[in-house]
């Protein structure tokens, strides 16, 4: 089936794709903000430890604060969260059957796992330690 | 999920690509769990911030861990299986993240002569990160 690419703004996101859309769309965000964050923090690097730019530790000091590391952490969590479900789904068809129960399965691990440290963090950071 | 996209026969550049991604993504949480037990071994115990921690997870190198207070970092990280271990990282990632900007990429482009010089764009960038990231490696 040819798949038509020109899908208006408005229709694309009349679309109800459910859970599976989006982690789907999850899953692309996070992989480019992963992919973003790489390459800034070892281009950034290099020129700091090449050439001693300021400019280069003040951008490499940004990703060290907490509110930074929030957004870090869950696009690293839910992107290997989301890619294991989906590797084990191609390695064992059977299961894409059950895809619905395995994505509420996905969820109910990323909350505790994404809240708890995130919980530590906001209190660690708010009180000043 | 049911994929919008034919399906790939063995043996193809997609077929290979979409097989590297699912090994790639697997080894790298392999590794970086490998690598983060082996911080909290070497005496990370106390410093568990979570820039710390993912920078013990998947850049294990003296240079890179050198800011969470570990006295003798280079001890535990410096020798030629660490190195090793760290490029094969970097090459897994580098290659995973880019198959999945081209990806993207050529899902919302239509034009062959775009994408061509797009993929030629991304295999440059593929090239100079491990090319830079090889030589923090080494030059550490």
């Amino acid at each position: 089936m040819e798949l038509s690419r020109s899908v208006s703004l408005i229709s694309g996101l009349r679309y109800r794709g459910r859970a599976g859309m989006l982690t789907w769309i999850l899953h692309r965000i996070t992989g480019l903000g992963i992919l973003l964050f790489v390459g800034t923090h070892v281009t950034v690097s290099f020129f700091g430890q090449q050439f001693g730019d300021d400019l280069a530790f003040a951008i490499n000091t940004v990703y060290e604060s907490w509110q930074f590391q929030i957004f870090v952490y869950f696009s690293v969590l839910f992107h290997a969260l989301n890619g294991t479900r989906l590797a084990l789904m191609d390695l064992f068809p059977a299961l894409i059957r059950y895809q619905r129960e395995l994505i509420w399965l996905q969820w109910l691990i990323f909350v505790p796992v994404y809240g708890l440290p995130v919980y530590l963090m906001i209190q660690t950071a708010l009180s000043g330690a | 999920m049911r994929s919008a996209r034919p399906m790939r026969s063995a043996g193809t550049f997609e077929y290979g690509m979409w097989l590297f991604t699912r090994i790639s993504g697997l080894a790298l949480m392999l590794f970086g769990a490998i690598s983060l037990g082996v911080g909290f071994i070497l005496g990370g115990r106390e410093y568990l911030s979570m820039p710390a921690m993912f920078r013990w997870m998947f850049f294990p190198n003296p240079n890179h861990v050198i800011n969470s207070d570990i006295p003798d970092v280079t001890l535990g990280w410096s020798n030629a299986f660490w190195q090793i271990y760290s490029m094969l990282m970097i090459f897994l990632a580098t290659v995973h993240g880019f198959n999945g900007l081209r990806m993207i990429l050529e899902d919302y482009t239509e034009r062959p002569l775009l994408i061509a010089f797009m993929r030629g764009l991304t295999i440059l960038l593929v090239l100079a990160g491990i090319i830079v990231a090889i030589y923090v490696i080494l030059a550490s």
